[in-house]
C-alpha cells in the first residue's frame, strides 16, 4: 500500500532534468521505452548502453539512485512472472544451480527483467522530476485528445484523494488495534478495501454533481 | 427583483423516501438568507433542486424568472452557484487555476478573459498567490475559499452555500464571513451555526421534516424558544442572540 500516490514519487529539485519541458521529457521517455522494447532480448551490450545513458540522466537530475531503486518495487509482479517463465517454457533444457530449466525461457526471462527494469526506472525518473499535473499538461501539448487529458487530470487529482482516504482508514484501523502483520487480521484488509472502493465511488458521484453544477455538460460540446 | 422562487416543491428519492413535502421559498436580489433546520430536514435536498441536479416530483423552482427545467439547465447553473459542504467534492482539477477556470470554460469563456476571471475570483477570496498550487496541498480553510472562488468565477446571481462554516477554525470562519459580506451577490446559506446565521443573514427560514416552518428576521427566530425547541435548534452554550449587536442590513 502507499504506492500510486502521485506526489510521493516526486523528488523536489531544480536540475536541468526537472526544468525540461514536460512534453519533451514525455517524448524522450516514449522513445527510450520503444527503443528498449525493440532491442532483441540477447543484445546485452545495447542494454548496458541504455543503462549507462539512463544513469547519466539520473546523475544529472540529482535524484538519489537509491530513491529510484526503492520505488522499483512496482516491478515486483513482473519479476515473479519472469522467474516463473524458465520453469514453464518449453524447448531445450539447461541446468542452473542444479535445477533444470528451459533455455529459451531463461533468455526470455532475462530480457523481460532487463527491459522491464529499464522502462520502470525511466518512468520513475520522469515521475521524480515532473509534477503529475505537468505530465498531464505535457500530454495536452502533445495533442492528446481533450477528454483523455481531462480524465487523466481527474485521476491524478483523485489518486491523492483516494490515497488520503486510505491513509485515514489505516489510521482508524490501527487506532483500534489492527496490525497488518497479523494474518488473522487479513480478512479486514479485504473488507476495508471494499469500503475504500465504495467511499471513493461515492466521492466520484459527488464530484460529478459538483461538475454538473458548474455547467459541465458531457457530450454537448467538443 | 425575485432571484429565487420555489413553490410547492416536493421530492421523493428513488428509494421511495420522501424528503420534501411542498416547500415554498423566495429570495430577492441582494438578500442574504440563512436556511436552518435539524439533520435530515431536507436542506441539502432543497439545495440540489435550485440548479436542477435533482428535479421536483411536484412544484416548481424558478431562477430570475427562468423555470428550472431540462432545456434551461446550462443557464440555470450559471445563475445559481452552489458551494458544496466538502471542498474535496468541489475541487477536482490538478491546480487551483484549472479548477477555478473549469466553470467559466464550460460557459465558453476563453483566453485572456478566462485568466482575468480566475484571478478576479481568487482575489475576492484572498487566494491569488495560490493560483498554481494543487488544491489538495492546501489547508481545509484555504480549500473552502477556493471552492467559493470556483463558483464566483461563474458570476452567479445567487450563491448557495451548504454549511460553509463547518470544520473551519474561528479565524477562517470569520474571514469567510468577511468575504461573504464583501461580495455583492445574493446569498442562501445552509447552516447549523446559528451565531453565524445571525451575524451574516438578516433573514432566516427554517426547514423541518421537509416543510418550511418559519420565515422571518434571524434574531426573532432565534429568540423564539418554542420554535427552536420544536425543531431541534439549539444555541451554543452561553450564547444569547439578544445581546449581539447585528450590523443592520447585513
Ligand atoms: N440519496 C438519497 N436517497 C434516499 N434518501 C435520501 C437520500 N439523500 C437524503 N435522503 C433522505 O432525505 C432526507 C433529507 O436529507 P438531506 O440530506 O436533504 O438533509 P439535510 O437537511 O441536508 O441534513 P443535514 O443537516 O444532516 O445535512 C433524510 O431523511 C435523508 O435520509
Ligand atoms: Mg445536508
Amino acid at each position: 500500500m502507499g504506492a500510486g500516490h502521485g506526489h510521493r514519487l516526486h523528488y523536489h529539485g531544480h536540475s536541468p532534468v526537472h526544468r525540461a519541458e514536460p512534453h519533451h521529457k514525455l517524448l524522450a521517455l516514449v522513445g527510450f521505452v520503444l527503443l528498449v522494447v525493440a532491442t532483441p532480448g540477447d543484445a546485452y551490450p545495447f542494454f548496458a548502453g541504455y543503462l549507462a545513458v539512463l544513469a547519466a540522466v539520473v546523475a544529472r537530475s540529482g535524484v538519489p539512485p537509491s530513491y529510484l531503486l526503492k520505488r522499483t518495487v512496482v516491478e515486483l509482479p513482473f519479476v515473479v512472472f519472469a522467474l516463473i517463465v524458465p520453469f514453464v517454457s518449453r524447448g531445450p533444457q539447461t541446468e542452473v544451480w542444479g535445477v533444470t530449466v528451459s533455455e529459451p525461457g531463461l533468455v526470455a526471462a532475462g530480457a523481460l527483467l532487463m527491459k522491464g527494469t529499464l522502462g520502470v526506472l525511466a518512468s520513475l525518473l520522469l515521475a521524480a522530476t515532473t509534477e503529475p499535473h505537468d505530465v498531464v499538461r505535457g500530454l495536452e501539448r502533445l495533442r492528446m485528445p481533450a477528454p483523455l487529458v481531462q480524465i487523466l487530470s481527474f485521476m491524478v487529482r483523485y489518486l491523492d484523494v483516494v490515497g488520503d482516504e486510505m491513509g485515514r482508514m489505516r489510521t482508524a484501523l490501527a487506532s483500534r488495534g489492527f496490525t497488518a502483520r497479523n494474518p488473522r487480521h487479513w480478512p479486514v484488509i479485504a473488507r476495508s478495501a471494499g469500503a475504500l472502493f465504495i467511499r471513493s465511488y461515492e466521492r466520484g458521484e459527488r464530484v460529478h454533481l459538483a461538475m454538473l453544477s458548474r455547467g459541465h455538460a458531457p457530450g454537448e460540446r467538443a | 427583483m425575485r432571484v429565487l422562487d420555489v413553490a410547492g416543491l416536493a421530492h421523493v428519492y428513488p428509494d421511495g423516501h420522501q424528503a420534501l413535502y411542498g416547500v415554498d421559498l423566495h429570495v430577492d436580489s441582494g438578500e442574504r438568507v440563512a436556511l436552518l433546520g435539524p439533520n435530515g430536514a431536507g436542506k441539502t435536498t432543497l439545495v440540489l433542486h435550485l440548479n436542477g441536479i435533482l428535479l421536483p416530483a411536484a412544484g416548481s423552482v424558478t431562477v430570475s424568472g427562468m423555470p428550472v427545467t431540462k432545456p434551461n439547465l446550462q443557464e440555470v447553473r450559471r445563475r445559481v452557484g452552489i458551494v458544496f459542504q466538502d471542498p474535496d467534492d468541489q475541487l477536482f482539477m490538478p491546480t487551483v487555476r484549472d479548477d477555478v477556470a473549469f466553470g467559466p470554460r464550460n460557459l465558453g469563456v476563453r483566453g485572456a478573459e478566462l485568466d482575468r476571471r480566475v484571478l478576479e475570483a481568487l482575489d475576492q477570496v484572498g487566494m491569488v498567490e495560490y493560483v498554481d498550487r494543487p488544491p489538495h496541498h492546501l489547508s481545509f480553510g484555504q480549500r473552502r475559499r477556493v471552492a467559493v472562488a470556483t463558483v464566483l468565477a461563474m458570476r452567479p446571481e445567487i450563491l448557495v452555500l451548504d454549511e460553509p462554516s463547518s470544520n473551519l477554525d474561528p479565524a477562517s470562519r470569520r474571514e469567510l464571513a468577511d468575504i461573504l459580506r464583501s461580495l455583492d451577490v445574493t446569498v442562501l446559506m445552509v447552516t447549523h451555526d446559528l451565531p453565524y446565521a445571525l451575524e451574516l443573514c438578516p433573514r432566516s427560514v427554517v426547514l423541518s421534516g421537509g416543510v418550511m416552518v418559519a420565515d422571518g428576521p434571524t434574531r426573532a427566530l432565534l429568540t423564539d424558544e418554542e420554535l427552536m425547541r420544536a425543531h431541534r435548534l439549539e444555541l451554543p452554550f452561553g450564547f444569547d442572540p439578544r445581546n449581539v449587536p447585528v450590523p443592520e442590513g447585513g
